[in-house]
């Protein structure tokens, strides 16, 4: 310990840089970069402000809360191999106080879904670092932006295996003869307790099959938790749209000590039916179907993760208009059923998704 | 002191040289891909919506066309997202450019 001060005051010294060693130094640093400059497409990609906004009303059991919700998503892209992508969640869920006859109120929470560097290693093996979406099962990672899902409410099983990791991870996807397209992504995850980059110490995966003929992807994720408790879980995914209709098919099923369950959801955008085919050809209608039996957790940890603490079902059913491109009005009713009591679930807002860039877009 | 400009130095030129080695020369993200056999460009545009009607349309109605610099990004970020394949992504970023 008696080295210390001295150590910290030979660190707090600077020591002398020259101007001519800075000069010297950048150089070096930026000539090759330079050199790719000038002999760089026109074509090179461009950084990107993107992301979603929404504004939706739900009604659950009688009692109304308001949600607004951003999330910003910044796309760098860095050389013809790298990309650093962050996205932000900003959402404010409010209610009305007093018990249902005051004021709306509520707080804006705050969270980073990701932040991560991805180097696209060669075609099939791309390494990422830093906070990523847990890649377990489907809806996490490809389905969770407001303006994609299909229905505002997220499965019951979301929770289970999903959020954010902070660590490494593999993935991919190649060929794996003319009829098959294999896609995979392996990661290890430490475990940080702050606020806004939690995460638990883990590591899983998930692997998918894609048969582009047919269009149908199924695949299957695992997760085992590194820390106390030291649980297993595991997950199915299937996806189908079958060539000759506009129907998109999706199913999850998943397992861990915090429960399992499924869903099943079906959306078919009205595009085939003559009648006011201006209209319908924008119009989607949507169903699903799930369950989840609750894991031998207690009341506070299911509620601590988003599940419910009891043996639930429910089923949804949906509407959503394609007002323009990346403008989209959603309305939804669902129906709860659970030992605690059944109640229904309104939905109704909008979603809207866009598209900035940071930078010049025209070819030079 | 001369040793720690070396260090330095040498320090600054890898980092340079290998952030050159993964930047594209001729960024040909939009061209044909190479181990294609069609070359027809009204084929390669069928075969580009075809594929991003099997990848893209698998979670997401399709988008209106950004311009290609944007598109470029937008692929590049899906590629990493949704784990599609290289080919299938080129192929969608022709489709999506013309």
């Amino acid at each position: 310990m008696q080295y210390l001060p001295k150590f910290l005051a030979h660190r707090s010294t600077p020591a002398p840089v020259s101007r001519w060693r800075c000069a010297l130094f950048l150089g070096v640093l930026v000539f090759p970069t330079l050199l790719v400059a000038q002999t760089y497409s026109a074509d090179n990609p461009v950084p990107i402000l993107t992301g979603n906004a929404g504004f939706f009303t739900n009604v659950q059991a009688g009692k109304a809360e308001i949600v607004s919700e951003i999330n910003p998503v910044i796309l760098v892209p860095l050389g013809d191999h790298w990309l650093i992508e962050a996205r932000g969640e900003f959402e404010g869920d409010f209610q009305r106080k007093d018990w249902g006859d005051g004021p709306y109120g509520g707080q804006v929470g705050k969270e980073l879904n990701y932040l991560q560097a991805d180097y696209i290693v060669s075609s099939s093996v791309t390494v990422t670092v830093g906070r990523f979406l847990t890649p377990f099962g489907i809806y996490n990672e490809r389905l969770y932006p407001i303006w994609i899902r299909d229905l505002q409410s997220t499965p019951l099983i979301f929770p289970i295996g999903t959020g954010s990791s902070n660590g490494a991870m593999f993935r991919g996807g190649f060929p794996l003869n003319a009829k098959v397209n294999l896609n995979y992504a392996t990661y290890f995850s430490v475990s940080s307790t702050n606020n806004t980059l939690d995460s638990d110490r883990t590591a899983g995966g998930r692997a998918g099959l894609f048969f582009p003929g047919p269009r149908i992807e199924v695949g299957a994720s695992w997760q085992k938790l590194l820390q106390k408790g030291r649980n297993n879980g595991f997950g199915f995914h299937f996806a189908w749209q079958p060539t000759p209709l506009p129907l998109n098919l999706r199913s999850e099923y998943a397992r861990s000590n915090l429960g399992s369950g499924y869903w099943i959801e079906a959306a078919y955008r009205l595009s085939q039916i003559r009648t006011w085919n201006k209209f319908m050809r924008r119009a989607e209608a949507v169903g699903r179907a799930q369950q989840l039996f609750a894991g031998q957790i207690t009341e506070d940890d299911a509620a601590e993760y988003g599940l419910p603490a009891l043996n639930t079902h429910e089923a949804d059913f949906g509407l959503n208009y394609y007002l323009q491109d990346g403008l989209k009005a959603a309305a939804s009713y669902g129906r709860q059923f659970s030992a605690d009591g059944n109640f229904n679930l309104w939905n109704v807002g909008v979603a809207y998704r866009f598209a900035l860039p940071l930078g010049r877009t025209e070819l030079q | 002191m001369r040793l720690k400009l070396i260090a330095t130095l040498s320090i600054a030129a890898l980092l340079s040289i290998a952030s050159a080695a993964v930047s594209p020369r001729n960024s040909n993200a939009a061209a044909p891909p190479a181990v294609s056999k069609v070359q027809d460009a009204d084929t390669m545009r069928l075969e580009g919506e075809k594929r991003f009607r099997a990848n893209c349309g698998r979670c997401h109605a399709a988008p209106h066309k950004f311009p290609p610099r944007m598109m470029a990004t937008i692929v590049r970020h899906m590629r990493v997202r949704a784990t599609i394949t290289d080919e299938d992504m080129r192929f969608v970023l022709y489709y999506m450019t013309q």
